[in-house]
């Protein structure tokens, strides 16, 4: 046995994940080949809007290596063929997602009610959050029936024995569609008049909602100084480098189904595909493989895994379909896309009096199982970092003919960290302070408790001024003052910005009351098992569904610590329903805060009753009994004592144990947690832009952030790295274009420009560490913090170096011909190339001079 | 169908193939090589990256015709004397990578980087990886493995393993 360890919590400890994935050993869910499997192949619409007047799958049928094909009227009856087995599954987000009420409300004719009863309605969704009772719902069929609503939708799905065969097939089946008008546009979308997404909803507005708190007249009435501009968040696309996938699989022992799906989500999914179809749920195991990146968009339940689990069902064999990338780029959800309206008021010394915010968010098409709560997340992170007392939120979701939205790391939170941090510039300028000394003027005094915040929620902890002193000494703020300064003077051609973001998000989803008041359900518990084996090695079971945050390392680290034994004692299982029936899987950056403190929490009651054991085993009793190291001793005399393992053994061999105790040391902990946690943090971008070209270098970028105590330094430097830069992504290179008929025109990797190793910089990190009230680690969620810092720090920074032209302003992605275009306007110049390079972009982004500075009144 | 032979990770296999087949899929499918991993189809994203003679390539945008008679190495036949390959080790010290699905790409990309450049500078390292995309890292952690392999790329195992 191995000897008592050091502390792992706080250490690097190389990740247990990475030898199965740097050696070509890993599980993906393409990997996984069942005998007598068949594959699946989509057809896809290209219509962004259209009936279907007829399909003909004949010729597709007799192709050769095809099984069968079949159109969204064959797959109704599928869906649901036992619904009596499962009358009201309880999906964690509330009933079963088919007895939701059909969000139209007052459909009053239709082809199947043309006598004027009362139609049913109920509908098919995949949509759980339902932020508001007044929330339209559409009528979501996982293969269209009558009607497509955006270029991707499915309209036939083709079985076949190989996916070359799938996918021949294809060409072979005839759609007749009728096209009709298209809506992509989000303001065009509520105008008088639109065409409609779906025209029983009778309209494009899926719901609005607000928050007020405070009074916002009365601090606009007072305010000296007011601001107020217009950010445009471009639409993302996520782009996990392994696309989605799914094989399922009949189980003979017991008539039920195996589902493994490159997923966040098994849990949910679980609960979900079993109300979806009629499954009873125990029955049902899904399993998450080695997942290859989700960012969000593997936190949902796909059409895809429907129609895979009820093939598989049908058909009696497994099935399995996996994503092109090509398919990915219109199938897999998208992330952002909102245009916002931000108002603050302010003293002429810069201190903030109340804030107005109005969104308007893209839903797409359709309400996949989150899409109406994304931007809800960031309703409560306006304010940002800064404590002032009024303040009101308005967003309304829109729907449009474009691929549905839902969660993209951060999701709803970048969003509000962007908007706060670009118009705190704007307070900057028009109250003459320096960026960094207005939001000091802002900032909370420091708290480690419940905190009030002007939009209604309570932070647990923050300590603004430390991290943003460290990031303006870790930068040499003064030093790039000055070289801005020289570079200013001698004209150079390429110009020093200097970018601020002090953010804060809120994560760690969470308080299952809370997720509930939401209209989100509740179930925001996490799970964790603890459990000695007979060697005195660990097994650790948790719920949360790991894709590249190491909670194996993590999980063993937190483990080893509190059980005393070595990490290499320790085996994490995770990402399979039959081993965890309990979980609420991984995102939110939920995972540590929740999860993790899970594991702490159910070794600690492992510990406890070891305790008891190992008093009995030496005679003593159990208030003299220490515990350090892995050994239990009597205090006072450190000779007597017995090892974790010693007491391990006797519980399992359970020949001696204390009276009326239970045999074995494996115990479960259902934590959840009394609040969100907020990490928050100071970052610097500091750009190199050439004014001739319009071209941005990113030369550094500083980020000081606060996670609470660390349990792996390399993990979390590595999740900021990656978070970091997927927001300089989004404020750069990526955005999600698309054409006045609904096709997507960035829809490969060709055209939608993710950034390589030559376009992102070394990242230099230190950080401050206030731990969290919310849990007893003190720990704080850090997968999204880096994404939800970044942004604002990159336009921040290219605007400041463009100040010298007055410019105010630069849209994201803040594309070279953006920046040089912004350049020639503020001098007057007609480049007049504006229209050439626009053609395709949405109607919502306005061109630079529309939104030059926003509007500063 | 094509009759072909080939040499993968030091192993000849002859199979028959449409003329149509992509060398990942002839790898993955066929020949059951789950460690080329397919990303985009369209050469943009480098996951499928393996060395064709000892060049890289991106195997989904090469037939397995292509490949008939030449000698094909993936991440999986990289082991020397048992060992790990250095660059292998390399991304597990630097911690260059998460959740993993890029990486068999990027230690083939890297590899083939290296020979080309032994002493490729952290600008060229970034230059050489144009090819190959990462969601996760933000790519730092990878250029330091790279940097970190460079001494023991002279065909010496790597330190540990």
């Amino acid at each position: 046995m191995t000897e008592a360890p050091e502390r792992y919590v706080g250490g690097g400890v190389p990740r247990k994940e990475d030898p199965a994935l740097v050696t070509g050993r890993a599980t993906w869910t393409d990997n996984i080949k069942l005998p007598g499997m068949l594959h699946l192949s989509m057809l896809r619409s290209p219509y962004a809007h259209a009936k279907i007047t007829s399909i003909d799958v004949s010729e597709a049928k007799n192709q050769p290596g095809v099984v069968t094909v079949l159109t969204g009227d064959d797959l109704a009856p599928e869906y649901e063929r036992n619904p009596q087995d499962n009358p009201a599954a309880v999906t964690g987000y509330g009933l079963s997602l088919h007895e939701r009420p059909h969000g139209g409300a007052q459909v009053t004719e239709t082809a199947d009610n043309t006598d004027g009863q009362p139609v049913d309605e109920k509908t098919r969704t995949f949509v759980a959050w339902i932020v508001h009772d007044e929330l339209k719902i559409p009528t979501h069929w996982p293969v269209a029936r009558d009607e497509v609503n955006f270029a991707g939708d499915i309209v036939a799905v083709v079985v076949a024995t190989d996916r070359y065969k799938a996918q021949d097939a294809l060409e072979f089946i005839e759609v007749d569609y009728e096209p009709l008008d298209v809506v992509t546009d989000l303001e065009a979308a509520l105008e008088e008049g639109s065409p409609l997404v779906h025209e029983d909803l009778g309209t494009n507005e899926a719901y609005t909602w607000d928050l007020d708190n405070g009074d916002v007249e009365d601090a606009f009435s007072r305010a000296d100084v007011t601001v107020k501009e217009r950010y445009l968040q471009p639409r993302l696309i996520p782009n996990a480098i392994e696309t989605r996938g799914v094989v399922a699989n009949p189980e003979p022992t017991n008539g039920g189904f195996t589902v493994y799906t490159s997923t966040q989500v098994p849990h949910i999914l679980r609960a979900v595909l079993s109300s979806y179809c009629g499954f009873p749920e125990q029955t049902l195991r899904v399993v998450a493989p080695d997942v290859g990146g989700g960012f969000g968009s593997k936190l949902n339940v796909y059409a895809e895994e429907v129609v895979a689990l009820v093939l598989a069902r049908k058909l009696g064999v497994p099935v399995k379909w996996v994503e092109d990338r090509s398919e990915n780029y219109v199938a897999t959800i998208h992330g952002r896309g909102q245009i916002q309206d931000i108002e603050v008021a302010a003293t002429s010394e810069g201190k903030i009096l109340g804030m107005r915010v109005k969104l308007l968010a893209d839903m797409g098409a359709y309400l996949h199982l989150n899409t109406p709560g994304i931007p809800l997340l960031g309703a409560f992170m306006y304010p940002g970092v800064y404590t002032f007392p009024a303040y009101s939120f308005e967003c309304t979701g829109v729907f449009t003919n474009k691929t549905p939205t839902d969660a993209y790391r951060g999701a709803g939170r970048p969003e509000a960290a962007y908007a706060v941090e670009r118009i705190m510039e704007a307070l900057a300028r028009e109250t003459g302070l320096d960026p960094a000394e207005v939001r000091r003027r802002n900032f909370y005094e420091p708290f480690d408790e419940p905190t009030d915040t002007p939009a209604g929620i309570q932070y647990d902890s923050m300590n603004m001024q430390p991290a943003l002193d460290r990031v303006l000494e870790l930068a040499d703020y003064e030093g790039l003052r000055e070289e801005q300064r020289r570079r200013r003077e001698n004209n150079d051609p390429v110009q020093l910005g200097i970018g601020f973001s002090t953010y804060t998000e809120i994560c760690g989803l969470a308080p299952s009351q809370v997720l509930s008041a939401l209209g989100a359900g509740g179930a925001g518990w996490e799970m964790a098992k603890v459990q000695m084996l007979a060697s005195g090695k660990v097994e650790v079971i948790t719920g949360t569904t790991p894709h590249g945050q190491g909670h194996v390392t993590s999980w063993s680290q937190i483990a080893a610590d509190a059980l005393g034994v070595d990490v290499d004692d320790v085996e994490v299982l995770h990402g399979d329903t039959a081993m965890a029936p309990y979980g609420r899987d991984t995102y939110g950056s939920r995972s540590l805060p929740v999860g993790g403190v899970a594991v702490h929490m159910a070794a600690q009651k492992v510990v406890e009753k070891a305790k008891k054991i190992a008093a009995h085993m030496l005679e003593a009793a159990e208030g003299d009994i220490e515990f350090e190291g892995g050994k239990f001793s009597v205090a006072g005399s450190p000779e007597q004592n017995v090892s974790m393992q010693d007491v391990s053994g006797a519980a399992y061999l359970a020949n001696n144990l204390p009276e009326g105790m239970e045999p074995v040391l494996s115990e479960e902990c259902f934590f959840d947690p009394p609040n969100f946690t907020f990490p928050f943090g100071a970052h610097i971008c500091v750009t190199e832009v050439d004014t001739e070209t319009g071209f941005v270098r990113i030369r550094d970028y500083f980020g000081v952030d606060d996670c609470g105590p660390i349990v792996n330094p390399t993990i979390v430097d590595g999740q900021l790295h990656g978070g970091i830069a997927q927001g300089i992504a989004q404020a750069l290179y990526e955005e999600a274009v698309y054409d006045e008929d609904g096709n997507l025109t960035t829809g490969s990797m060709v055209d939608y420009l993710i950034p390589g190793a030559p376009e992102l910089p070394n990242y230099t990190l230190d950080r401050t560490v206030t731990p969290s009230p919310s849990n007893v680690m003190g720990v704080k969620g850090v997968g999204e913090a880096g994404t939800i810092g970044s942004p604002p720090a990159v336009i921040n920074s290219i605007v400041d170096a463009l100040s010298l032209y007055g410019i105010t302003h630069v849209d994201m992605p803040a594309s070279p011909w953006k920046v040089w275009q912004a350049i020639q306007d503020a001098q007057g110049r007609d480049a007049g190339t504006r229209d050439a390079d626009r053609s395709g972009r949405p109607s919502q982004a306005p061109t630079s001079a529309d939104t030059e500075g926003g509007s500063t009144s | 169908m094509r009759r072909i032979q080939m040499t993968v990770d030091g192993r000849s296999h002859v199979a028959e193939v449409e003329p149509r087949l992509l060398l990942v899929h002839h790898l993955r499918e066929n020949l059951g090589i789950g460690g080329v991993h397919v990303g985009c189809n369209t050469t943009s994203c480098g996951a499928c990256t393996v060395h064709l003679d000892g060049e890289s390539v991106k195997s989904c945008t090469v037939l397995a015709v292509q490949a008939d008679g030449h000698e094909v190495t993936t991440v999986q036949g990289i082991r020397e004397n048992g060992l790990w390959h250095p660059m292998q080790q390399a991304f597990h010290e630097a911690h260059g990578l998460q959740c993993g699905y890029c990486t068999p790409g990027m230690i083939m990309a890297s590899i083939s980087l290296l020979k080309e450049k032994p002493e490729a500078t952290e600008e060229e390292i970034r230059e050489g990886l144009e090819g190959n995309l990462c969601r996760c890292t933000g790519y730092e952690n990878i250029v330091k493995a790279v940097q970190m392999a460079q001494p023991h790329m002279s065909g010496q195992p790597a330190p540990t393993s």
